[in-house]
């Protein structure tokens, strides 16, 4: 499959002397739906700005479907669509007008303009808000508009920087079923976002960032697997006041109706359950304590500020 | 027409509309306060205070300013449109819709300095109507007349774009207008002619641009003029180059907008 990015050696220190990103090399293929993960300051957003040229890089070169940056960066915009964490559009204006006029800056006439804000804004439920001041809208309604705005020139890749922060669960599950969607049609999308949850869902390919340097990059699945222990959290049916003696399962109670247990993968969670009916202990049901790719990060994001602390 | 020209026209159209669009749309603090500022100019200066002045250059004290003040509103909006334009551009961020597209520098630049122009114009057009209901003026160079007036609001237009793009806050858009602009304004020539000042302040003056420009749209309209029209309009030609190719560089540099 051809490349939809590819970054080698990006650099980029900004004027007070600070290095956002020390060299990194990133690769994303057509058609994936790429999580780009990493800490507040770790260098997810300098990289997002200098793909979207809103930074300057200092070193280094970014390629988008055969582009350079440097060397053709009007053809480089042209196949990028970029759903920023903060709202930049005129809250003067209304929702329709500020997709039609960026349809316009893409070159768009007129009348396709249009055609396609009533397709964007339908979609995504901002139809009837066509016009209404922007500030008027909900900050659901503002960043569903800045992904209307995002796709009016038919993008192949969307970067979305954060964009369910501060969204309602309901909105953000239709979100996700309309970024699915999208992946199915062919757009490649990368996307950066602290519910991680979220990424394990969408994803099929991960990076992870931390102070200026790639510390992973691995598709979804492979790096789950690195997870050899799982902490569930048991919700048991009747009151106990000790934690049950379980052979191979590190626990502990948190409350007297919650028991906490390690799970290893290579032993499983079957010889677990036998354990607890041997002892008389109920169990209702049984959730993640934390999410998988959560645990993975955390572990992943400390190894390496052991590492930059050395 | 080649692949990039026709989509930086469609954008450049955009870029115009929108700026169009703002300024009608905010026409009580666009359109109607230099149309009111001016009204009352015409009745104190040019009536009450005019009639004791008497004539200047062989015209009435209100025809000798009526040329000033028109070109007074068109500087002072084709700057003020620009700089609050493409300021508030980049304090609410909207800039990046610009800077994420494939538009050309250029047509960034063209598209705000015409929409500073048409405000300026409009606006000039208004207070020429308004000072018909004052006085009576012949045209005594149309083409003059439209040189003139179209170079001085492409020149503050690209000046209010230097100033927003250097400007960090609200107070840095209102210093030059406030500090410079109004000095250089009142001290141009507007409401008197240079000759009445001493030899020594005549020289000073020739320093102020916004003399030159006064003078040679007076000329245009009334056929007087206290400076050489030769010099006044390639001073106006040159500082136009100059200052396009200034905001040129600083757009592609990303000045104040790139990080």
């Amino acid at each position: 499959m051809s490349s939809a990015l590819s970054i080698r050696q990006l650099t980029k220190t900004y004027g007070n002397g600070f290095q956002a990103l020390k060299g990194i090399d990133l690769d994303v293929a057509e058609g994936d739906f790429f999580a780009l993960l990493g800490p507040n300051g770790a260098g997810k957003s300098t990289t997002i700005g200098i793909i979207s040229t809103l930074v300057n890089k200092t070193t280094g070169t970014v390629n988008i479907f055969g582009h350079d940056l440097d060397r053709n960066p009007a053809q480089l915009k042209r196949c990028i669509g970029v759903v920023p964490q903060e709202f930049n559009f005129n809250q003067f204006e209304k929702t329709f007008d500020i997709v039609v006029t960026q349809a316009g800056y893409y070159g768009i006439p007129p009348k396709i303009a249009k055609e396609r804000a009533e397709q964007y804004l339908t979609q995504l439920g901002l139809w009837d808000k066509r016009n209404v001041p922007s500030r008027s809208l909900s900050g659901g309604m503002k960043r569903r508009l800045m992904i209307a705005r995002a796709l009016i020139h038919e993008p192949r890749l969307l970067i979305l920087d954060e964009p369910t922060a501060g969204v309602d669960i309901e909105l953000r599950r239709s979100m996700w079923t309309f970024l699915t969607e999208l992946n199915q049609k062919g757009i490649t999308i990368i996307l950066t976002t602290h519910y991680l949850e979220e990424a394990e869902q969408l994803c099929r390919n991960i990076g992870i960032i931390d102070h200026g340097t790639i510390i992973e990059n691995t598709g979804m699945k492979t790096l789950l697997n690195k997870l050899h222990v799982e902490t569930f959290l048991l919700d048991l049916k009747d009151p106990i006041r000790t934690a049950p003696q379980l052979t191979g399962y590190p626990s502990r109670l948190v409350d007297d109706h919650t028991l906490e247990v390690q799970v290893d993968k290579t032993i499983g969670i079957t010889a677990l359950f036998s354990q607890l009916s041997v002892q008389n202990v109920q169990v209702l049901s049984l959730r993640n304590k934390t999410n998988r790719l959560e645990e993975l990060f955390v572990g992943l994001v400390e190894k390496n500020l052991a590492k930059v602390a050395i | 027409m080649s692949s990039e020209l026709r989509p930086n026209l469609i954008a450049l159209n955009t870029i115009v509309y929108r700026e169009v669009r703002r300024f009608m749309r905010i026409w009580p603090q666009t359109l109607l306060p230099p149309a009111i500022t001016m009204v009352l100019y015409f009745v104190i200066f040019g009536n009450l205070i005019g009639r004791q002045i008497g004539d200047m250059g062989g015209f009435t004290y209100m025809q000798y300013i009526v040329p000033g003040l028109i070109m007074m509103s068109v500087i002072t909006n084709s700057y003020g449109n620009v700089v609050s334009s493409f300021f508030g551009a980049k304090f609410q961020r909207s800039v990046e819709e610009l800077m994420v597209s494939p538009v050309s520098p250029h047509t960034i630049l063209i598209g705000y300095t015409l929409g500073g122009m048409l405000r300026g114009l409009m606006v000039g057009v208004i207070v020429t109507i308004l000072s018909m209901f004052f006085t009576d003026l012949q045209v005594h160079h149309l083409g003059v007349t439209i040189v003139v007036v179209v170079l001085t609001a492409t020149i503050f237009s690209l000046l209010g774009f230097i100033n927003a793009v250097f400007a960090r806050n609200f107070d840095d858009i209102s210093i030059i207008p406030t500090f410079v602009l109004t000095p250089l304004t009142y001290l141009g020539g507007v409401f008197y002619s240079i000759n009445l000042l001493p030899p020594f302040w005549q020289t000073i003056s020739l320093a102020n641009p916004v003399l030159h420009m006064v003078n040679a749209f007076r000329f245009g309209i009334l056929g007087v003029s206290d400076i050489k029209i030769s010099v006044a309009l390639a001073f106006m030609v040159v500082a136009t180059i100059v200052l396009y190719l200034g905001c040129a560089r600083l757009l592609v540099s990303g000045r104040g907008m790139r990080q």
